[in-house]
């Protein structure tokens, strides 16, 4: 971790009741170490063609912006303006009740007024003011208006990144207003003067030249999914089959490319292998489309769309039927919410139905995909799966809601199902913390950096302190969930917050609880640990 | 600041009022020309912000689902925090719009000694909020006798019971008194919370006032002065029926100009302020839409075609790993 980062107790201090002595528009931002992100290295924004691609740094002076920015900003926000009711609506209708103000997660852990959603919308809001309405055009100040001037960009690009597009403030706004679509159009308006941050825009550019955000190149996309069918056989006795690349499978498999990457993710995907192998689903993964995520979402609509049209397009190629799509937050918002619209009609596959059970998805019958925790949700209440949940009981576990499913899907109950029927000890956070009022993991929408780490640490403080109490109370071990970013975002959090507790995905559970056909006498969980009461087995 | 210019500007108007109709004697101006204007521009402007609204179009079906999906059929779902259809998306705005739901979900974070963050349910600014607006609109229909002969029934009725309690004389409207215990919260909220008041803008304080204004001044007509009612009622007919009374003109004092221009002022103001609030409500894309994403698709109208990058460009960049991993990569 970074040195910079202050104590717990330290960034902790916060006083939520405490405003800064001058009015928001006189206090001008200031770049502190570990509160903002790197600018995109120009070689991937020239990739993407992004506009104005250029060397800069936020914590310098000059940013380098294109001489006519002004038009080019006041030009993207009326072409928006026109292209979003939600976009006009928002920056008219909000009455300043304040109701949003405690739910955002980085304002409670900075306390910075400018985090407060509402104030974070009126950043935007008062430069639409006062070029698009006629009071602010004539009373300026006076009407909420103010000029669109450099200072005021750097706000933007400060706060817009500092926001994880979550979307608890709509749940509590009583017209709905959604900052995650504020902060997406205002990083659009950014993009468009070439300021971008380098944790978004390579992984885009790495998906959209080789397949996936990692850049995990073909042939090393095929050794580590090999890799895991090794490290699967090691730990059950069993070689599962992995295709990629089956023309004419039934299901097309996607991931997030961290599953195959990185930790925990990567027992997650032992945990789909071995449950896939378990239920003979005729499935492949695409070799082309070898990312579920979707790191446009955070940059451009129309960038995430061509990151997303891979997945149909190489679904059509493999001539698969339906398609399932695994643990991914931001990922499901698009795959729910945007697929269809973006990339559809998917009338080239057939309505998602189990081949185990028989249940026909009708649900999905638009977009033709459907959530692994729903699939294995199935397979349980159809008794299908042979199961060992004691082989969980070192675990005690809490399960995380991840934002994108949340709010923007309302997958609550599935994970929860499949989470009491594979393991023993499981409790819930309190109830302000869950479910439809989640809190992020502070590392969302292309925040998971690490130069940005005390921003990340004060956004993830909610969701950590509510991991704290019960650790505390319920002697809670590890913390799952169904997001990618979740994963990667979380360890370090928790370490910082409440060390002593892991984060592991669903499946990783699944595929420690499922009894294989002809599996020998397992004596370690899918991380090569020693299972509850079989310390002493030899091969440990 | 912006509170005392605000403060400041309401006053400026009640004196206008004042005097333009006292010493002045410009009875017709305030009696007759500035309703119609104020009406003729309330009528304009709503309809036009509605359908500068109505025009732009959704490119996304993004509903803010608040509860568990309807999806599969062992797992009970949340209709009307997470719509499956139309029908279950009306009552979810009708709840919306006439409970206000989601400001009832309202907490108040603090951080404790551990460090501890917790969280207390918070109803306060949602029954503020919930009298307020209740009570303007139940005012706003009592005041439809002073416009209609014979007065509707649901009118009368409704003065009825809302004089129910037969204290003063004339009696207390419970509406009047509630108005103006929302409102004294809402503004002392705006002033005493200091995350509020950082926010809070001139057009946050100007709405407020004028209608704190238009409160008193009625409540001023109807409890205090000996208001000529026959007269405000020959008037309300006379502008209605666009005959105005002049012998009515003269009948009602300055306090009742002063009323009626606070009004005017509120009317013609509504359209161009967040008072638009109440049009929006209606098509908030986060509300409005059923949680149908998966099952039928929905359409952008500007949806922009495909260009770039092709599955071939990357076959042929990576041509050696692709050779390496064997993949056949197969294409009809």
């Amino acid at each position: 971790m970074a040195e910079t980062v202050p104590s717990p107790a330290e960034l902790a201090a916060v006083d939520y009741e405490k405003t800064p002595p001058k009015n928001w528009m006189d206090t001008p931002v200031e770049f502190r170490p570990g509160t903002w992100c790197y600018a995109a290295p120009v070689k991937h924004a020239e990739f993407l063609g992004l506009p104005h691609p250029h060397k800069w740094s936020p914590n310098e002076e000059d940013w380098g912006l294109p001489e006519n920015w002004r038009e080019i900003i006041l030009e993207g926000m009326k072409e928006r303006l026109e292209k979003y009711r939600s976009f006009r609506l928002f920056m008219e209708i909000c009455v300043r009740c304040g109701a949003c103000a405690d739910k955002c997660h980085f304002f409670l852990g900075s306390a910075d007024p400018k985090n407060m959603p509402v104030l974070r919308a009126e950043l935007l809001r008062s430069v639409y003011k006062r070029y698009f309405t006629k009071a602010g055009r004539m009373l300026g100040r006076l009407a909420g208006a103010r000029d669109l001037t450099v200072e005021v960009l750097k706000e933007w690009f400060y706060y817009f990144y500092q926001c994880t597009e979550c979307r608890r403030c709509s749940l509590f706004c009583p017209y709905g207003i959604d900052t995650a679509e504020v902060t997406m159009i205002a990083r659009e308006l950014l993009c468009l003067v070439g300021i971008t941050t380098g944790w978004v825009v390579e992984p885009v550019s790495n998906c959209l030249r080789m397949g996936n955000h990692l850049g995990v190149r073909p042939n090393t996309f095929k050794d580590n999914i090999d890799f895991a069918v090794e490290d699967l056989e090691e730990i059950t006795g069993i070689r599962v089959e992995a295709p990629i690349d089956k023309r004419g499978a039934e299901v097309l498999l996607v991931v997030p490319s961290a599953d195959y990457f990185a930790n925990p993710h990567y027992f997650t995907l032992l945990g789909y292998l071995a449950l896939l192998h378990e239920m003979d689903i005729d499935y492949t993964f695409s070799p082309y489309a070898t990312e579920g995520g979707n790191f446009g979402l955070f940059l451009d609509k129309y960038v995430a769309k061509k990151l997303n049209a891979k997945i149909y397009e190489d679904a059509k190629r493999l001539k698969v039927k339906w398609i399932l799509g695994a643990e991914c937050g931001h990922m499901w918002r698009v795959l729910h919410q945007y697929m269809d619209t973006m990339n559809g009609p998917a009338d080239f596959l057939e309505t998602p139905v189990s081949p185990v059970t028989g249940t026909r998805f009708d649900y999905a019958k638009g977009t033709k995909t459907i959530h692994i925790c729903e699939f294995t949700a199935d397979l349980l209440r159809h008794g299908k799966l042979n199961l060992d949940k004691s082989r969980n009981d070192d675990y005690v576990v809490t399960f995380h809601d991840s934002c994108n499913p949340a709010r923007g899907m309302g997958l609550f109950e599935e994970p929860r199902y499949v989470l009491r029927h594979v393991l023993n000890h499981f409790v819930e956070m309190p109830e302000n913390t869950i479910r439809e009022q989640t809190f992020c993991c502070g590392g969302g929408a292309g925040l998971g950096s690490d130069e940005n780490m005390e921003a990340r640490l004060r956004g993830g403080l909610p969701r950590a302190n509510a991991v704290k109490y019960v650790h505390e109370k319920y002697g809670v071990n590890t913390l799952s969930c169904i997001c990618a970013i979740d994963k990667a975002v979380l360890p370090p959090l928790l370490e910082y917050w409440v060390p002593g507790v892991a984060v592991a995905g669903i499946h990783e559970f699944v595929g420690n609880a499922l009894i294989m056909k002809g599996e020998k006498e397992r004596t370690r969980n899918l991380r090569g640990e020693p299972l509850p009461g079989k310390e002493d087995a030899g091969d440990v | 600041m912006n509170a005392l210019v605000s403060f400041l500007l309401v006053v400026g108007l009640v004196l206008i009022a004042a005097a333009g109709t006292g010493a002045a004697g410009l009875q017709t101006l305030f009696g007759v020309v500035v309703p119609y204007v104020a009406i003729l521009v309330f009528l304009l402007g709503f309809v036009r912000r509605i359908v500068i609204w109505a025009r732009a179009p959704v490119p996304f079906r993004i509903p803010t689902t608040a509860g568990q999906q309807k999806a599969l059929d062992f797992l009970p779902y949340q209709p009307l925090e997470n719509p499956p259809g139309a029908g279950t998306t009306f009552l979810r705005m009708v709840l919306e719009v006439l409970c206000f739901r989601s400001l009832f979900r309202n907490t108040r974070a603090e951080m404790r000694e551990g460090p501890r963050l917790v969280y207390a349910s918070r109803k306060w600014l949602w029954l503020g909020g919930l009298v307020f607006h209740w009570a303007f609109l139940l005012i706003v229909l009592r005041h439809l006798r002073f416009f209609t002969e014979p007065v509707p029934g649901f009118a009368e009725a409704l003065e009825r019971v809302d004089g129910f309690f037969e204290v003063l004389l004339p009696e207390l409207y419970v509406t009047d008194l509630a108005i103006l215990v929302a409102l004294t919260y809402l503004v002392l909220r705006r002033f005493l919370s200091p995350p509020v008041r950082y926010i809070s803008q001139a057009a946050d304080y100007f709405p407020l006032f004028l209608i704190v204004g238009v409160v008193l001044s009625g409540a001023y007509l109807r409890y205090l002065s000996r208001t000529d009612i026959v007269a405000v009622k020959a008037l309300g007919m006379g502008l209605l029926s666009f005959h105005p009374d002049p012998a009515a003109l003269r009948g009602v004092g300055a306090q009742f100009y002063v009323h009626l221009f606070l009004v005017c002022t509120l009317i013609a103001y509504f359209p161009f302020s967040k008072l638009m609030h109440l049009g929006g409500v209606f098509l908030s894309p986060t509300r409005n839409l059923a949680n149908t994403n998966r099952l039928t698709r929905h359409v952008n109208p500007w949806n922009p075609p495909l260009k770039g990058r092709t599955f071939e460009d990357w076959m042929e960049d990576f041509k050696e790993e692709i050779a390496q991993a064997g993949y056949k990569l197969e294409r009809d």
